[in-house]
């Protein structure tokens, strides 16, 4: 058997012929296994759903009870058999819930790993490398260039331009989901304890996040009620990014826009966005996260997909790891 | 080098003037000498470090990482400096020094680089900063830092930081240095003011306010003498003990742009006046003719024979050793009258008097100026000493009335800060072609002018009527039949090659907001090249 006989790209996503299932397809099938909750990889509609318990639960937050047919939990760390083939869920260290996923059968095995991190993150299990044949890595910020410094250096700058700015409130986007929560987590663990105040988007996410262990402190609703703009003068208003350039955000006196993001990394990306304070916090691997997990899975085939392929293709060529992008579509740019 | 390296990214990001003061005065306040006054030099551009050439720097990439790898990083990311920044390769533990160099250490180190070692100097600082460090390195050594701070925003910020006035800064500006200790020891009131010691230095110039509603009634027209107002720039010729400089109205030394007119400054003294282009007896040219003299490190002998420089004189500062700024205006005029009789004539000339009666033909003669190049009268107090700032009553400027075209919003961008949520700066355009084929091209930008109900409205205009998005930027419904009107009023126009209609407005602004007009009647181009050639 050889690796594309196990796992290939189809229009609708990876599929494994022996054990007819896709991970993380873009349209409705029949069977489908999940690595986490962001719409671009969990989408509703499939005949049934396999994934982590909190990727499942995330899943009813956003598209209701019924958004699956049917829906098994994965524990991580745990094989299953599907039809045949074993299927383990390990922690991919991206957003609460989220899974690389081991498809093993006929003495090959693939990690997919959806999208992962390796920075440590109190709101989500770390990622584990696994030793694989092949390795299905993301490539979000497959570039030599993307390296993301400490995410608390990040955060000392946001609260560092808090004091510099308190009249100003100061309005971080960051994506809804995994982002949103981490940065409030960090904002707390620097020891800022004053209320932060949240887009109406993100308040299920946050609610669930702490009815899983993830306390984010005193959240308030990001609304004017009898209050004036004066209550937001050095403020921290998270939210996705937006509703910043909407007329939401009118609400805010001399708003200071912010923004979380890998993308932050390149000066004119900041700029042509209008934001004053780039935070440069991804949920993506930089560069040399990339490079470093590749070699720790020993993989000796490497499969880059969604983001800069050609560069990370070009370091295994370089590695003498046999490399491909694959070509998959549907997914998106982090927080784009 | 960090506080530095991260106050360069904040001010490049940072479009409101306020914000730029509040973190150059924050930097003061934290960081220590000598690395305030080498950052503080290297934004007003008085830093001299020897530059290194963009092609040095991908050399030393390429010898460090996979040129493949490189050039998808640099097509990626578009910028030479932030490219190398990003992807200079950390050398390992064993050789990375134990903290990171400060700014003045880096600075000494390549101003003591010789040509042949200067790359390997570079390369061992780069090896020991981080990415933030490198990226500003790299940025002193290609020259030009570009964070869209003046080196009058940068005295602004030392004022602010000091709480002192900008012109005391301005006065003593070029009788320092960088690193600037004393000037930061009398700011922080650990020293006492710097003693003026340098020769031909800058004195503040003093400044009109502009004629108000019912300013002139209280006022006797026999108390003032009125000139007329040149457009040109205002400039501050000082000669001392063979120290020659021509200074800007903010105190930037522009000696280098304009060595002609330096050359025939054999005198004594210190002269304030507008600088022009032309043979002052016979023509003198417009404010497009001097813009081809203006912002130029040096200026070939062509341009300076095309549009020779000179001075038209309507104040004397000093004669000699002697101070006549306490003099009262007309002896202070009578003595220029003196003085600039004995100077070179294509050189320099005296701004005349323009003798009036009353304020109501001096309302005329502002209105309908005798020539091109007047944009208005100025009104000085026959009394009044030089001082400098702009002191309310003893010299006032009124202006003929700006021009205004109507036109039509072509794209509308979203601002910052405030404006955040609002597409608050406009571009706009007038008609061009053959009729049955109009189009319109744009011809300037304006962000201010309208009130804050007029803002949300046209805010909503554009959320209603947009064709195409370009980031912060929307593309709003612009043809014959709809489309917004704006009245722009402008101070005067200059041709432009940098722009396709070939014209650039100075100080354009929204007057008025024309929704009852339909925009095929806008303005056609030609109606303001008319105005180019009068």
């Amino acid at each position: 058997m050889r690796p594309r006989d196990l796992l290939r790209p189809r229009p609708e996503g990876l599929y494994c012929p022996p054990g007819d299932f896709h991970i993380d397809p873009v349209r409705p099938v029949e069977r489908a296994l999940i690595t986490h909750g962001h719409s671009d990889h969990a989408r509703s509609g499939h005949g049934s759903v396999l994934a982590t318990q909190q990727t499942l639960e995330i899943m009813a937050l956003r598209y209701g009870e019924d958004f699956a047919g049917t829906t098994q939990a994965a524990a991580l760390g745990e094989t299953l058999d599907v039809n045949g083939v074993s299927i383990t869920f390990h922690p991919a260290g991206h957003v609460l819930g989220s899974a690389q996923i081991c498809v093993e059968h006929g003495g090959i095995r693939i990690v997919a790993s959806g999208d992962y991190k390796r920075q440590a993150d109190a709101t989500c299990a770390p990622f584990e490398p696994i030793a694989c044949d092949v390795f299905i890595t993301e490539a979000t910020f497959g570039l030599p260039v993307f390296r993301h410094p400490p995410d608390t250096h990040e955060i000392g700058q946001l609260l560092k331009s808090t004091q510099q700015f308190p009249e100003r409130a100061h309005l971080v986007g960051a994506y809804a989901l995994g982002k949103a929560q981490r940065v409030i987590r960090l904002i707390r663990d620097a020891g800022y304890e004053r209320p932060i105040f949240i887009h109406g988007a993100l308040a299920k996410l946050c609610d669930y996040y702490e009815s899983q262990g993830i306390g984010l402190g005193d959240l308030r609703p990001a609304t004017v009620e009898g209050g004036s703009k004066g209550d937001f003068a050095g403020a921290i208003v998270v939210g996705p990014p937006s509703a910043f350039a909407d007329r939401w955000a009118r609400r805010f006196p001399d708003p200071m826009s912010c923004f979380a993001s890998g993308w932050m990394r390149i000066r004119q990306r900041a700029k042509q966005g209008g934001v004053e304070l780039p935070l440069i916090i991804s949920d993506h691997g930089d560069w040399d996260e990339l490079t470093r997990t590749i070699e720790e899975t020993g993989a000796g085939e490497v499969w880059a997909t969604h983001g800069r392929e050609e560069a990370l293709v070009r370091w295994c060529e370089l590695q003498g790891i046999a490399a491909q992008p694959l070509h998959l579509v549907g997914y998106e740019d982090e927080g784009d | 080098m960090q506080r530095f390296a991260e106050l360069l990214d904040r001010l490049v990001l940072t479009p409101a003037r306020n914000g730029k003061l509040r973190l150059l005065a924050d930097y003061f306040r934290t960081a220590e000498d000598p690395d305030r006054g080498l950052a503080l030099a290297a934004i007003t551009g008085d830093l001299s470090i020897a530059s290194v050439k963009p092609a040095m720097l991908r050399a030393m990439v390429a010898e460090r990482m996979d040129p493949v790898l490189f050039g998808y990083s640099y097509d990626y990311v578009g910028d030479l400096a932030e490219t190398v920044s990003l992807v200079w390769p950390e050398p390992g533990p064993e050789y990375r020094p134990n903290r990171e160099p400060t700014l003045g250490e880096v600075v000494a180190a390549l101003q003591s680089a010789s040509r042949s070692d200067g790359p390997t100097v570079l390369a061992r600082l780069l090896d020991s900063a981080d990415i933030a460090a490198r990226y500003a390195i790299i940025k002193l050594v290609t020259g030009g830092l570009r964070v869209g701070v003046s080196a009058r925003l940068a005295k602004q910020a030392l004022a602010d930081f000091g709480a002192v006035e900008v012109t005391e800064i301005e006065e003593l500006w070029h009788g320092l240095t960088a690193p600037y200790t004393e000037l930061f020891a009398w700011l922080e009131g650990r020293a006492d003011k710097p003693e003026r010691t340098a020769k031909a230095m800058f004195s503040p110039v003093m400044l009109s306010t502009p004629v108000g509603d019912n300013d002139l009634e209280k006022l006797d027209p026999a108390d003032y003498a009125a000139e007329w107002k040149w457009d040109g720039i205002r400039v501050q010729a000082v000669s001392e003990g063979g120290v020659r400089r021509l200074y800007s109205r903010t105190g930037d030394d522009v000696s280098g742009a304009f060595p002609d007119l330096v050359d025939a400054m054999d005198f004594e003294g210190a002269l304030d006046g507008e600088l022009l282009v032309g043979n002052p007896a016979e023509a003198t040219g417009t404010f497009s003719d001097l813009q081809q003299r203006l912002n130029r490190k040096t200026v070939s002998p062509k341009i300076r024979a095309q549009f020779p420089a000179f001075m038209r004189c309507y104040d004397i500062l000093a004669q000699g050793e002697e101070n006549l700024r306490p003099l009262p205006f007309v002896e202070r005029r009578a003595r220029l009258e003196a003085f600039v009789a004995a100077l070179d004539p294509t050189r320099f000339d005296l701004s005349p008097l323009a003798p009036f009666d009353g304020w109501e033909a001096l309302e005329a003669m502002r209105r309908n100026p005798p020539h091109p190049v007047i944009e208005g009268v100025m009104l000085k107090r026959l009394d009044s000493a030089y001082v400098s700032g702009r002191p309310k009553g003893p010299w006032f400027k009124w202006k003929r009335d700006p021009h205004t075209v109507d036109a039509v919003l072509m794209y509308a961008q979203r601002g910052h800060g405030k404006r955040s949520s609002f597409y608050s700066d406009y571009t706009f355009g007038v008609w061009t072609g053959p009729e049955g084929a109009e189009e319109l091209v744009p011809v300037g930008k304006a962000y201010f002018g309208f009130t804050d109900e007029e803002l949300k409205q046209i805010d909503k205009y554009v959320r209603d009527n947009t064709i195409e998005r370009f980031g912060p930027v929307r593309s709003v419904r612009a043809d014959r039949r709809q489309g917004l009107v704006l009245e722009v009023a402008f101070e005067g126009l200059n041709r432009s090659t940098r722009h396709k209609s070939g014209v650039a407005m100075r100080f354009p602004r929204i007057s008025r907001l024309r929704w009852d007009k339909p925009p095929e009647e806008a303005d056609r181009i030609e109606t303001l090249k008319a105005l180019l050639d009068a």
